[in-house]
């Protein structure tokens, strides 16, 4: 018997955010990351007969996603060459424009380490998200991760300020314990 | 008539303006009544500590989510092609 099932009705609410994220952060583009996403749930319902039950529904949906992302970058590498990066943090006019793999590293840059720990980070506090009740993922995501004014969202939600409180409250609670083993 | 100025709070209220402060939603003066009570309420303070390292820790991830419209206009596209397939 599989140790794991698909749901394909719960997707949507249960991986989206996670995988946009792994996404973006990987092709830094939100329009493509949202294409990429779509396409990923697509191509995971057209494979479930697939699935072996062996990995995590989220495992799997992240497995294709991966040959989803370096599909695309081989699709515009091939259509361009290479693929075309300049620097923007760097205005010295002698070299503007040069290509990236021509140049040495900018020492104010980030580095791969700290970008790759960030990435985790924010994979590590959406798997946190999405283990909190829907209504407090919902109003914590709002409000904590896409900045929404309080009054919006209490309008969109029909809830008052105090109960938006209430919850953001029991939300942040429960985020900093699922966070704080690893994170704090 | 004169109002009082309440300065002490109960830990309800701190934990709230803590929580408000997180958003930049708290006023002048409940941040003061807020550290106030900080000094004497360990509870208060631990908390406080809590929320800060979290507000922080999800600033420096850059975490980004989908937002609502492009998740609703996915869900449709997902559902018609979920009816498809269980029709097939």
């Amino acid at each position: 018997m599989p140790k794991h099932l698909l749901n394909p009705n719960k997707w949507i609410d249960l991986y989206a955010d996670y995988l946009f994220n792994y996404t973006i952060s990987r092709v830094n583009d939100r329009e493509m990351a949202q294409d990429l996403v779509q396409e990923t749930f697509l191509a995971g319902l057209k494979s479930m007969k697939n699935f072996k039950g062996e990995a995590s529904e989220r495992t799997w949906l992240i497995s294709i996603l991966k040959r989803k992302i370096i599909d695309h970058y081989r699709k515009i590498n091939s259509s361009k060459g290479k693929a075309e990066v300049r620097i923007t943090s760097n205005n010295d006019s002698e070299t503007e424009g040069e290509w990236l793999e021509e140049r040495v590293a900018d020492p104010f840059d980030k580095t791969a380490e700290d970008s790759m720990q960030n990435t985790e980070l924010g994979e590590a506090i959406l798997n946190c998200l999405s283990k909190l009740p829907e209504k407090q993922a919902e109003v914590f995501r709002m409000k904590t991760i896409e900045g929404v004014d309080t009054e919006d969202i209490c309008n969109e939600l029909n809830i008052t300020a105090s109960n938006l409180w209430v919850i953001i409250h029991r939300a942040r609670t429960a985020m900093a314990l699922c966070l704080k083993e690893n994170w704090f | 008539m004169s109002k009082k100025l309440k300065i002490g709070i109960p830990c309800s209220e701190a934990n709230l303006v803590c929580d408000k402060s997180q958003y930049k939603e708290s006023s002048f003066l409940e941040k003061v009544r807020h550290h106030l009570h900080l000094l004497y309420c360990k509870a208060c303070r631990d908390y406080a500590k809590t929320n800060n390292k979290l507000s922080s820790i999800i600033a420096q991830s850059k975490v980004r989510c989908m937002d609502k419209k492009n998740k609703e206009c996915l869900k449709n596209v997902f559902d018609k092609a979920l009816k498809k397939e269980k029709i097939n």
